[in-house]
């Protein structure tokens, strides 16, 4: 082979190398590190909604759990939970709400994001039914107890007496093309 | 037909045509030192700024907005402006001499990997006169202060950013290809010159991270212009992914600036040891295991984004485990000195103090791997000095000492050996003015990238930015020198220029003619 022609080789495979690297970051990297923050729990992110599989109930514990809420920047909604602790034992099914009131003139629609800490338990914290698995509209001025109903797993670490739950308010309004009204 | 390059007598249309055509890769090699030397300046300039303004505590001179755009320029320009395309042109100089090829495999490519960069540079720079100011993230770019709170300019720096990584890319594939196909009859790879060596393996590590960079800055893009949600939480992305993405290509990155500066002092600590390298082929092996540890401890720079105790203890150990190989090195040019006929020449002196403070920093660099430790350490003016130890006394110390080694050999005059040593020790003494202190500032827990500072700060902030500006004048007395040996230097005649200097680029006349090695020499 010529050298002209091993150099237009090598030159393609490096190329070829570098586009293959360009994929492995944007469509191979971001997937990766959701599954894995989803296998291993990690990154406070808590799961989809949960059934029910196990009634045993462990009144012998008593886990605190904390609710916080927080607006993304520019969100204008009040939002915050309309209780500030519970105290549940593990494998109980708790209802509490969060209350939210578009402040504005505006027809909105938000996205609550959840984030638990200690953020390595997610894994134990169950949610049968969330506000946060859809977004939420809300035409303006209107208000809104938004139901959550969590069980914590009779299966958390001993050291684990307390955990909190927090979500932030993001305004998805321009990313959603439906109107307020179709989606409620 | 032999001719030479155009020269100013060709009239100046014969002469800015062959600069801009020239696929010669010692003209390419000239504009790449040149124009890095340039960026070098600017970078130095907003460093000027930040440490005048830092000078004493409240604010002075500039705003906090343009501080933040001070800090992430200076970084941005430094590393991708200044000292990464100073050793692309340092290879395109020396890696077809030190291996007896003709030119560059691919030298149509070598002339468009340069020729991009002076408009990424000059479009990331024209972002600091565009309404809302420049950059002002900070040189790592973290979302989501680069997309949701970034300034509009962002476009533009994330276009220069894709711009640069196509000419690193494609100046890589060059340097690569050169080194496996261009090799003169009997050059084996275990026979190359060790800046070689470093280089080909700098260059496949530039080939796998530069376009995780390029992927990195394309998801910001899509983020902010096209309604994506890959480091937004809003719509499930994750800031920290964005973390974990650019550390990937981060921590190799450092890398990349360092190894082809271990192979300039490979190079001359042996000439002026007049010993050959002790342990050559540990050095080979020993730069090929820092290139492939480099993958596996990115997430040390990040130990306070809240990992699992497992990770941080893996990455704690993963990232010491680096310290054996570069220990190695260091051992191995230190006992080439051991017992040699020193002389102290100006390319020496600085490759001395590279091995010294590098080490410095390369201890810093230990205790900020120590997880628990770096929840104190983390974002504070620790790191700041200890990165500035191994880049600038690192890089750009090894860099200035290649200038001074092969200056005779490129134009083939002697520059001022006084001046040079002068020089040396201006730049030694400013630096560890400017970055000592900083150590302590560090630990003392001031938080770096801010404008201001809590008044205890205030006397070793003084002393660091007397230091930065005694450096900074290092640095014109070294483009003084320069043009001054290009001017009117002594003519050197010797092919071999320095007396203990071994290997093919020394076997050519000086100065180096425009074409040399048409016919491959023998090696033996």
């Amino acid at each position: 082979m010529s050298l002209a022609a091993s150099n237009r080789k090598l030159l393609i495979k490096l190329l070829l190398g570098a586009v293959a690297m360009f994929a492995f970051a944007i469509f191979v990297l971001p997937p990766i590190y959701t599954l894995f923050c989803e296998i291993t729990g990690l990154g406070g992110k808590t799961k989809g909604e949960y059934t029910a599989v196990d009634v045993r109930v462990d009144t012998s514990r008593e886990v605190t759990v904390r609710f916080v809420a927080s607006n993304n920047a520019l969100m204008p909604w009040e939002f915050r939970p309309t209780m500030d602790k519970v105290v549940v034992h593990p494998g109980e099914p708790t209802e509490i709400t969060y209350f939210a009131h578009n402040t504005t003139s505006e027809d909105m629609v938000s996205q609550a994001i959840p984030s638990l800490v200690p953020n390595n338990m997610a894994d134990y914290f169950h949610k049968t039914e969330c506000f946060c698995f859809d977004n939420q509209p809300l035409a303006a001025g209107e208000q809104a107890e938004l139901k959550l109903v969590f069980i914590v797993d009779p299966d958390l670490p001993a050291s684990v007496n307390s955990m909190t739950l927090s979500y932030t308010l993001f305004d998805i309004t321009d990313r959603t093309a439906v109107p307020v009204a179709q989606i409620q | 037909m032999a001719h030479g390059p155009a020269t100013l007598a060709d009239g100046w249309k014969a002469y800015i045509s062959r600069w801009v055509f020239t696929t010669n890769h010692k003209d390419i090699g000239t504009l790449y030192l040149w124009f890095s030397f340039a960026m070098f300046i600017l970078g130095g300039a907003f460093a000027m700024i930040i440490r005048a303004e830092l000078f004493q505590p409240g604010m002075q001179l500039i705003k906090p907005e343009f501080f933040n755009q001070m800090t992430t320029m200076h970084g941005l320009v430094m590393v991708f402006g200044a000292i990464m395309p100073a050793f692309v042109g340092l290879a395109n100089w020396m890696i077809p001499l030190m291996i007896g090829a003709p030119d560059m495999a691919l030298p149509r490519m070598n002339n468009l990997s340069f020729w991009i960069l002076p408009f990424a540079f000059a479009i990331l720079t024209s972002t600091l006169f565009m309404e809302g100011g420049g950059p002002n993230f900070g040189w790592t770019f973290y979302a989501p202060l680069s997309t949701t709170y970034a300034p509009e300019s962002v476009n533009f720096f994330i276009f220069a950013i894709h711009i640069m990584g196509a000419s690193s890319i494609m100046g890589s594939i060059n340097i690569i290809a050169t080194v496996m196909n261009m090799r003169a009859p009997g050059m084996t790879y275990m026979k190359m010159p060790l800046f070689v060596w470093t280089w080909v393996i700098t260059a496949f590590l530039l080939v796998a991270v530069m376009p995780v960079l390029a992927g990195a800055v394309t998801m910001m893009l899509m983020d902010i212009n096209f309604g994506t949600s890959f480091f937004n939480a809003a719509g499930g992305g994750d800031p920290v992914l964005f973390q974990h993405v650019f550390w990937f290509f981060g921590h190799p990155e450092v890398y990349i600036i360092i190894l082809p500066a271990f192979g300039v002092v490979s190079q001359i600590i042996p000439t002026f040891s007049r010993k050959p390298l002790f342990g050559y082929s540990s050095m080979v092996y020993a730069t090929a295991a820092i290139a492939f540890l480099s993958f596996v401890v990115w997430a040390h720079h990040m130990f306070t984004v809240g990992m699992p105790i497992a990770g941080e203890l893996y990455f704690m150990y993963a990232t010491m485990l680096i310290a054996v190989p570069t220990g190695v090195k260091v051992f191995n040019w230190i006992t080439t000195m051991y017992k040699g006929s020193l002389t102290f020449e100006t390319p020496m002196l600085f490759s001395i103090a590279f091995v010294i403070l590098f080490t410095f920093g390369g201890f810093t660099g230990l205790m900020l791997s120590i997880a628990a430790a770096d929840m104190q350490y983390h974002d504070t003016y620790f790191v700041v000095a200890h990165f500035h130890y191994v880049m600038v006394a690192g890089a750009v110390f090894s860099g200035t000492a290649a200038i001074y080694y092969w200056l005779p050999k490129w134009c083939g005059k002697m520059y001022n050996e006084t001046m040079g040593q002068v020089q040396f020790w201006v730049a030694f003494i400013g630096f560890n003015i400017a970055f000592m202190p900083q150590h302590f500032l560090g630990l003392a827990g001031m938080p770096r990238r801010y404008a201001d500072y809590g008044l205890q700060f205030a006397d070793w902030n003084m002393v660091s930015s007397v230091g930065a500006f005694i450096y900074g004048g290092a640095q014109i007395m070294l483009l003084i020198n320069v043009i001054l040996t290009i001017r009117n230097g002594k003519p050197v005649a010797d092919e071999k220029v320095w007396e203990g200097a071994e290997g093919l680029e020394w076997t050519v006349a000086t100065p180096a003619p425009y074409h040399t090695f048409e016919k491959p020499p023998e090696v033996k």
